[in-house]
């Protein structure tokens, strides 16, 4: 790999944020998904309609927030609804775009596992758990997914379905009765995914610079499908770069700068 | 009908062991001060409901007085994973716990249904997903006009409902602004409620469509200035995001949590969170 005057994190949320439009109304997922999502407000996409599932609609943080549920996300929405309104109205309701999610298992039909490693009831590893992404993966009109390559994390079957993406592929969503698109992007830190239009399996359509099939596949427990016009992702634009790390100096200030905790 | 007590008071009269409690506060407003006054009680075999279970719950179960936790989100927001409530479930220190695991959307459609006097919530959720493979509490039923299937849970109806909201008035009434989180549900579901607020005015001063809760759906009210700390309380102080950073050590270790919880929490009162904001405060 050349040098490079950017990190392949950097690339990963800047490959993200050139997905969204300014006409999107994306629902959020902290982490990756909500660095992404704002850049793309901070660049090409002012008008994007960023909503978090704590209620928040419209924000316009000047920091990344730490949680979903951060003052700076209602301080700077056009509105703010009770979580059970978002879930049942705004999400339910079908009024969502894009929902962008992150993941700590992924397969190669784009299924999410964000609950257990191991057994479900003797776990290696007890995540988290789903919280919003089971309903935001199926209500959405369509699903970006944005998380890192690893082994550990691109594997050949989930330890558990959390959110569902395409199933065993093919219609299996239509079978399950689920009639919005599901994932059609899956952004990394190496390259951008998009499943086959009929198998539905995530194929590589695009590396990022300095970056080679093999090194994607090193990181992916399955044999990778690459794309046959396979693309080489445009690298950062200064612009892009600069609002990025502006973005994260102030987050990493803010989340610094308050005083000494009690714990 | 709302009545003013010390927090302490309040915990003793209106919780007991074996209840089913939900601590509420979506981020904002979590009232870690009433989940300390309950630790301190040493009120046990509970079963805790919440959405998004973080260092209360992480803490409530650490100090072994849960039997069972219903809940869709279990993290250290930003942070990372709940160390105590990893331990349990993983290790079963210092007990095992039962967990009832749900998505976002079921419980706060539960809370709704509770609040509205429903048994169940439907909803159009968990297409595909495997949590009703190991919740029985997840189920279904078909739409009777469209034939559609859609997902099915119980309510939540807690014994009691813990919140913390920004004021009261003096009469009870109580306000809540910015993210308000299923927090006025929780309460409306609950046979009792406690409620700790920032501050007792003569005057709401608010507007027309201001979340209220009404005095005469509150139990117990108690001043706590600060008692969301860690969390915020908008307009009044901001989210001490060090201090959910440093929980992350001191609960990987069980030593050092239990040491830090005689420090913090079993040797204080519920008057220690108004130190516990000082340089938080919002100005402007």
């Amino acid at each position: 790999m050349t040098e490079q005057d950017f990190t392949p994190d950097e690339m990963m949320a800047i490959a993200a944020s050139r997905a969204l439009s300014n006409t999107d109304v994306c629902f959020v997922g902290i982490g990756p998904p909500s660095a992404a999502c704002n850049i793309a407000r901070l660049t090409h996409a002012p008008d994007i309609t960023l909503i978090y599932e704590s209620g928040t609609i419209g924000t316009a943080p000047d920091v990344l927030p730490l949680s979903i549920g951060d003052g700076e996300l209602c301080d700077t929405a056009l509105t703010t609804v009770s979580v059970t309104e978002m879930f049942r109205y705004w999400l339910q309701g079908g009024k969502i775009t894009v929902g962008f999610l992150g993941a700590a298992q992924i397969d190669r039909f784009a299924n999410i596992n964000t609950t257990v490693v191991g057994d479900y009831d003797n776990p290696t590893v007890r995540l988290p758990g789903g919280g919003g992404a089971p309903e935001i993966a199926s209500s959405s009109q369509e699903i970006y997914i944005t998380m890192k390559q690893s082994k550990r994390g691109f594997v050949e079957k989930l330890d558990f379905f959390t959110s569902f993406g395409h199933g065993e592929g093919g219609d299996h969503r239509a079978r399950m009765g689920i009639t919005t698109k599901g994932p059609t992007l899956l952004i990394t830190d190496l390259a951008i995914w998009k499943p086959d239009p009929v198998t539905k399996e995530l194929t590589v359509v695009s590396l990022h610079p300095g970056t080679t099939k093999e090194r994607v596949q090193q990181t992916v427990s399955w044999a990778v499908r690459f794309s046959d016009d396979l693309q080489e992702t445009p690298a950062p634009t200064e612009e892009e770069l600069s609002v990025l790390r502006a973005l994260k100096a102030r987050t990493a200030a803010a989340h610094a700068g308050n005083r000494v905790g009690t714990a | 009908m709302a009545e003013f007590l010390s927090l302490k008071d309040a915990v003793k009269k209106y919780l007991k062991s074996g209840d089913m409690a939900a601590f509420e506060g979506f981020t904002h407003l979590i009232p870690h001060a009433a989940a300390h006054e309950v630790i301190r009680h040493g009120i046990d075999e509970l079963t805790i409901v919440r959405m998004t279970p973080d260092l209360i719950y992480d803490q409530l179960i650490g100090m072994g007085l849960v039997k069972k936790m219903i809940f869709s989100y279990a993290g250290n927001p930003g942070v990372g994973l709940l160390r105590r409530v990893r331990d349990s479930i993983e290790n079963g220190w210092p007990r095992s716990i039962e967990i009832e695991e749900h998505s976002h959307a079921a419980l706060a459609n539960a809370y709704e249904a509770g609040a509205a006097g429903l048994p169940c919530a439907v909803f159009r959720g968990y297409l595909g997903t495997e949590l009703q493979r190991v919740n029985p509490n997840i189920r279904s039923v078909i739409c009777p006009f469209t034939g559609e299937e859609l997902a099915a849970v119980p309510s939540i109806r807690p014994d009691v409902a813990f919140i913390h909201a920004l004021k009261a008035d003096r009469k009870g009434n109580v306000l809540i602004e910015g993210i308000v989180g299923v927090q006025k549900e929780a309460v409306l579901a609950a046979t009792y409620s406690i409620v700790t607020v920032e501050e007792v005015v003569d005057e709401l001063d608010t507007h027309m469509n201001a979340c209220i809760l009404p005095h005469w759906t509150v139990s117990a009210i108690c001043k706590v200035p600060g008692g969301a700390h860690p969390s915020y309380a908008q307009g009044y102080y901001g989210r001490d995001n060090k201090t959910y950073i440093d929980w992350d050590p001191i609960a990987a270790d069980r030593e050092k949590f239990q040491a830090w919880m005689e420090e913090h929490v079993l040797k204080q009162g519920p008057d220690v969170f108004a130190g516990r904001i000082k340089g938080l405060e919002v100005t402007s």
